[in-house]
């Protein structure tokens, strides 16, 4: 952990050499490395670390920079694209963004890179008001910020519906080494706009990958914002995401998480919500065993009157897996008539698998409806024998009672085609040939 | 088509069934009556093979083949099927879906090919008229949220997509009113043939007025004491179990 640390900040000075040190960007990112020195890695000693320790992760000879990046080619990609829909792809291999693999567009909205976006001057004003301004400023989202050169841009200005979802994918080849990646998106969608993204970290490598990645997400008045994270990596894949939403009056806000696959996820999400009449929705489902290691660290403040939020994660852990929800909802003396909403319910499959779940409420207006819920239990027997009495064999009924346990999530992806592919990385996960759905 | 001889059966260290010994035959259709707590539902859930319930001497064969150490699903297979007391509720999953995985995983046990959504469809359609169920109920997840009495079609309605060899009706008529009660017999009446079999398990005669059955037997503290044609029922209904214990008294 330390070995890293000293790595990351001997690197950084190598790093922000070739950049523009005139840039606005180029404090920011000063400033970060110095927090990131003096907070470090977190470690279980902070409450909100406390169920997930990243020494085992953090232990890995990792190389900041991939030396080589391998070209890929879209057949190489192609079953981790939801390539059944027409999309727009940003798409980026070992940290380096592949023009040949991605479809992006600058016609009427900016749906491209980050790298592009710091080095263009008609950028400038867009960067200065958004960029770095909402993430959190602790030791992991810092270290982020520091390197940060590359990632999306997607920056939609007011009154447009964005004809087709963008797909953000994230590929590691790494041949020979560990790779350490920092990817930041960028995310501004205006006034009265509308967008559907889809979020991947993809792993081709057979050595350890570990990416900590930061997302700034603005939805401006009446904006609709729907945003899905697939993380189904390999199993020596980790990933901290560290996503930051701010939204302002009207708009309406909705992520799913579906956490199936990688050796240890961490979620920090954050949503703010600065209006009136917001709408925020987060969604979760989490299937995973052997030593997988899932946390979901959710925060959603509500500052203001007339507004909604609701959580609903679900979680199935099998083998030796550990499970984490931590969902903090804060209602502010302001925000009165708030309806917020959170449930976490959880199954257990093995005697070996543990979930840790913790729901904070901090509430100071008086007027609001809050709730919220968890359950940690097993599989209904009697519903298992049922399904085995009308000749389901136990493997595809125990499949089809897991699936049912998470479909109300599901039920609320707005693309089929993402429902789909979950569906298939589902059944496939839990070694089903069965069809879920009619 | 099934034999049970001499069974004997516990559940969590307690003897429930103590010795039963009974036949049946393609085309007939048996009532097993009795008291609270005679064992008649427990008789149904060894013969489905759930795990709970522990056999400890005797046998249970289907068409000539010892049952035991014979899985739920795999006695589904071979063409066995309850309608469950209480069924129960699938959130999540639904009943097309349901029953379509449970129809192409018995036809691919008996090395079939799966059934083409074109027959699925139709047949589901067939079934619904025959119970007179509104096919909206078919989206819906299984049994749930459903009333006693749709719960009970239900069953029935799986029982027709499945066409079992022989059918146990666990205590089918309870929750049902009249008219429900109706539409469930004649459902079954209607999937009745010379080759099938039906198990009534009930504790009330009335579902026999409309399931007439061929051999009605009373089970009291595990074992059949009394064996008789479909009067003996209504004997039952006038007079109560309490002379069958005296009966047995003496």
């Amino acid at each position: 952990m330390t070995q890293l640390k000293e790595k990351l900040l001997s690197s950084f000075i190598a790093f922000e050499d070739q950049k523009d040190i005139d840039s606005y960007v180029h404090g920011i990112r000063t400033k970060a490395i110095k927090t990131f020195e003096k907070e470090g890695f977190p470690t279980k000693k902070l409450e909100n670390w406390k169920y997930t320790s990243l020494k085992k992760t953090l232990n890995y000879d990792y190389k900041l920079f991939p030396s080589e990046t391998k070209a890929l080619e879209f057949k190489d990609i192609k079953k981790y694209l939801i390539d059944d829909v027409e999309s727009y792809k940003i798409i980026f291999v070992d940290g380096k963004y592949s023009s040949h693999l991605s479809e992006t567009t600058h016609d009427g909205m900016d749906i491209c890179i980050l790298s592009s976006a710091l080095n263009q001057s008609k950028y400038d004003l867009l960067i200065e008001n958004y960029f770095d301004k909402i993430s959190k400023k602790d030791g992991i989202t810092s270290l982020n910020t520091a390197f940060s050169s590359e990632g999306s841009f997607i920056h939609i200005p007011k009154n447009v519906q964005v004809d087709k979802p963008i797909q953000v994918i994230y590929f590691s080849t790494g041949k020979n080494e560990s790779v350490f990646y920092q990817p930041r998106n960028l995310i501004i969608v205006g006034e009265n706009s509308q967008v559907e993204i889809i979020e991947r970290h993809q792993s081709l490598s057979e050595n350890s990958v570990l990416v900590n990645s930061v997302s700034e997400i603005y939805c401006n008045v009446r904006s609709v914002v729907k945003h899905y994270k697939v993380q189904n990596d390999k199993i020596n894949a980790s990933l901290i995401d560290n996503t930051f939403v701010s939204q302002e009056r009207n708009s309406d806000y909705s992520l799913h998480t579906f956490s199936l696959g990688g050796e240890l996820t961490r979620n920090n999400l954050s949503i703010a919500q600065n209006g009136e009449r917001i709408e925020s929705t987060i969604n979760g489902i989490t299937i995973i065993g052997e030593n997988q290691h899932v946390d979901h660290n959710t925060l959603i403040h509500h500052k203001k009157p007339n507004c909604n939020s609701y959580q609903d994660y679900k979680g199935i852990f099998g083998g030796n897996s550990v499970g984490v929800f931590n969902g903090q909802v804060m209602v502010e003396k302001e925000a009165q008539k708030t309806n917020a909403f959170q449930s976490n319910n959880n199954v257990l499959i093995s005697d070996k698998a543990t979930i840790n779940t913790k729901p904070q409420l901090e509430i100071f207006a008086d007027d609001v409806k809050c709730s919220h819920g968890c359950t940690v239990g097993q599989l209904d027997q009697n519903a298992l024998f049922y399904l085995r009495s009308r000749g389901i064999p136990e493997k595809e009924a125990t499949a089809l009672l897991m699936y049912g346990f998470a479909n109300k999530v599901l039920g609320s992806v707005g693309i089929p085609q993402v429902k789909n592919r979950i569906n298939d990385i589902i059944a496939k996960k839990l070694g089903v040939k069965i069809g879920f759905d009619i | 088509m099934l034999e049970i001889k001499n069974l004997h059966a516990k559940v969590e260290e307690k003897d429930i069934l103590n010795g039963i010994n009974l036949e049946i035959k393609p085309g007939e259709v048996h009532a097993i009556m009795g008291p609270n707590g005679s064992g008649k539902s427990t008789l149904a859930s060894v013969i489905t093979g759930k795990e709970e319930y522990e056999m400890t001497d005797g046998q249970i064969l289907f068409e000539n083949e010892n049952l035991e150490d014979v899985s739920p699903e795999e006695r589904a297979h071979k063409g066995i099927f309850m309608s469950f007391q209480y069924p129960i509720e699938i959130p999540g999953v639904t009943t097309t879906n349901f029953i379509k995985t449970a129809i192409n995983e018995t036809r691919k046990a008996q090395g079939e090919k799966e059934m083409s959504a074109k027959d699925m469809l139709q047949k589901l359609r067939e079934k619904c008229d025959l119970l007179d169920i509104d096919q909206k109920f078919l989206s819906r997840s299984i049994n749930d949220g459903f009333s006693g009495g749709e719960k009970k079609r239900n069953e029935i309605f799986q029982m027709a997509m499945l066409e079992p060899k022989l059918a146990i009706l666990d205590e089918t008529d309870s929750g049902l009113d009249i008219d429900a009660l109706k539409i469930v017999a004649n459902g079954v009446n209607k999937l009745k043939s010379k080759d099938n079999a039906v198990l009534v398990i009930t504790h009330y005669q009335r579902l026999l007025d409309h399931i007439v059955p061929d051999f009605v037997h009373v089970l009291f503290d595990g074992k059949i004491v009394k064996s008789g044609g479909k009067e003996l029922a209504f004997e039952l209904e006038e007079k109560g179990y309490d002379w069958i214990k005296e009966e047995i008294k003496s």
